[in-house]
């Protein structure tokens, strides 16, 4: 190798040729676009004077009313619905799509179906569905399975139960709309971290195999990192489809969201279309806060997905001896 | 280390493949394979692709289960315990257990790419082994030194050459102190300018006293470093001997028709 090297330092150089005069050509003209640019610039401003001048918007009412206390309440429950429905949710579809990826024919056979059935059914309805729940079931109980059954064949009396709470109380409003939405999530996103999963390369996990690691650190240590590349960008997609979605638990009802508080305003004072301006500049402003947020997410997990895993930065802090 | 019994005794015996079988639905790979491999040996496996060359030295650390035959490593049955005359499948974590003592080197490199050099290197003996991260660390920079990339500690996989990504890949199956390691054709998938330096640490390895299977198309590698050579072809050993017995004077004329194309 270094002999090679030295006999080619040793030879002349090739000289490298002086520019001609750099190219100076007339652009190609495109009067089209200047065309389509006067029309967009003269609907906008036909649009912007529709908003200031048309008096069914009633800016003022709009304003004085975007604030109100019970609507800051609706805004601060949408936020925390959202919230908890998306953590729920990723944990959730975390195990499901685990569970489908199994060997284990019951557990991927039940992942399919709770995939199946959350992904079917509306989330409008379900959200309907969950208020109604109460009729089901008076009181949601924890112990032993069938015990009315089993516990008098053995002589026993009494019960298995440990614990129980009241359905009405329990799914009631916030809690159903809750569980509706966290449940839904849970079937989109167990899809997209499965996605994520079979996206990283099988060489990883024999790697990870061959050096003596058992199933659950392959997936925690080496696949579940890289698969992040894949699972962060549409996770914030459905952050902002859910935070929209939460509009949909109005009809559980829960009652301190922000579009049944919108709304009800008005109703009440019969002047709804302000309040449902109120609703969209809300909406608006939310998703864009989310939107920055994504923004720095997938700064970190997406293009420099695998790299900026939890082992890399853990190990790049260090030992930079080299 | 004792053996259940029937078993072959691990005397200086590191791999004893009896009769291996593996088949893929209905497509038969390995079709009986006998092959003993010495502690301290390096055996070369060479043969045309589709030959089950990779496939055996896929099952022997038990990636690959086989349907038939027995595979020793280390006094071990691979895979398996036989008890009362059947054949009971270990549990996940104990075939883990076993491989622990097998490293293996992969065509593709397959490190990981969201580690630094030496978070690879690091990784199985601080989350298999439970070793202090420091005591891992240190051992781990040895291990760097010792492939010639101490400077690349901190270098991700895709900021390295291929021939750095096999050395560090090489580096990382040495972490777990293994008796034994697995080639499957280290060099084929690099530039040609860099096969070298990975088979300068391949011969290191070797002269150290190292327990190697190699899968290779490197036949001056086999000539030079190995202890014996096995010619594969449809799923069985077809001949095997030192290299310079296999390579110079080919006894099947099977071996003498591939050996033409490729020397």
């Amino acid at each position: 190798m270094t002999s090679q090297r030295d006999s080619r330092t040793s030879e002349p150089p090739v000289p490298a040729q002086s520019p001609p005069d750099p190219i100076k050509a007339v652009p190609v003209r495109h009067p089209g676009r200047w065309v389509a640019a006067a029309v967009i610039v003269v609907l906008a401003a036909m649009f912007v004077h529709m908003l200031v001048t048309n008096e069914a918007f009633q800016w003022a009412f709009v304003f004085e009313n975007m604030f109100a206390e019970p609507v800051l309440i609706g805004v601060r429950t949408t936020l925390l619905l959202t919230v908890l429905a998306m953590l729920i949710g990723v944990a959730l579809g975390v195990v499901i799509a685990v569970m489908r990826l199994s060997s284990n024919p019951v557990l991927s056979g039940m992942a399919w179906l709770y995939t199946w059935f959350f992904r079917a059914v509306p989330r409008l309805v379900l959200a309907v569905l969950f208020g109604n729940l109460g009729i089901l079931y008076q009181q949601i109980e924890f112990g032993l399975p069938f015990d009315n059954y089993w516990m008098p064949l053995l002589g026993l009396e009494g019960d298995a139960r440990v614990f129980s709470l009241d359905a009405r109380t329990f799914l009631s409003g916030f809690m159903a709309g809750l569980l509706a939405l966290a449940l839904s999530e849970g079937a989109y996103m167990s899809e997209i971290v499965r996605a994520g999963l079979q996206s990283v390369d099988k060489g990883q996990t024999e790697a990870a195999q061959a050096l003596g690691m058992n199933r659950s650190k392959v997936l925690r240590r080496i696949t579940l990192p890289q698969a992040l590349r894949v699972i962060v960008p549409p996770t914030g997609n459905e952050t902002v489809a859910m935070l929209k979605d939460t509009a949909l638990v109005a009809y559980v009802p829960v009652t301190t969201e922000l579009f049944f508080q919108l709304s009800a305003i008005g109703s009440r004072t019969f002047q709804l279309f302000p309040m449902l301006v109120a609703a969209c500049l809300w909406y608006l402003a939310i998703t864009s806060l989310f939107m920055i947020g994504q923004y720095f997410l997938e700064r970190t997990f997406g293009q420099r997905g695998a790299r900026a895993g939890v082992g890399g930065r853990l190990l790049s802090g260090g030992g930079g001896r080299g | 280390m004792t053996l259940a019994a029937g078993g072959p005794v691990s005397d200086d015996r590191m791999v004893v493949a009896e009769n291996v079988h593996k088949s893929y639905g209905r497509v038969e790979v390995l079709r009986g394979i006998d092959l003993e491999v010495r502690r301290g040996e390096v055996m070369c496996v060479v043969g045309p692709s589709g030959s089950g060359k990779s496939t055996f030295l896929r099952c022997v650390n038990h990636l690959e289960k086989i349907n038939a035959g027995r595979l020793w490593v280390n006094g071990q049955l691979m895979g398996y315990r036989e008890k009362g005359g059947r054949l009971h499948e270990l549990r996940e974590s104990e075939v883990a257990a076993q491989r622990r003592d097998i490293g293996m080197v992969f065509q593709r490199f397959n490190l990981f790419p969201h580690m630094t050099a030496l978070g690879n290197v690091m990784e199985a003996p601080v989350q298999v082994k439970g070793e202090p991260r420091a005591q891992a660390r240190e051992r781990a920079m040895r291990l760097l030194e010792r492939v010639g990339l101490a400077d690349k500690a901190n270098s991700l996989p895709d900021q390295l050459s291929g021939g750095q990504q096999q050395r560090v890949a090489i580096a990382r199956a040495l972490a777990m102190q293994p008796s034994l390691m697995l080639f499957d054709e280290p060099t084929s998938a690099l530039d040609p300018e860099l096969v070298g330096e990975v088979l300068d640490v391949m011969k290191d390895l070797a002269r150290d006293g190292m327990t190697m299977i190699v899968v290779t198309h490197e036949m001056g590698f086999a000539r030079e470093v190995g202890d014996s050579l096995v010619f594969m072809d449809g799923g069985v050993v077809v001949e095997r001997g030192t290299p310079a017995e296999v390579l110079s004077a080919p006894r099947r004329e099977r071996t003498r028709s591939f050996l033409s194309k490729v020397l």
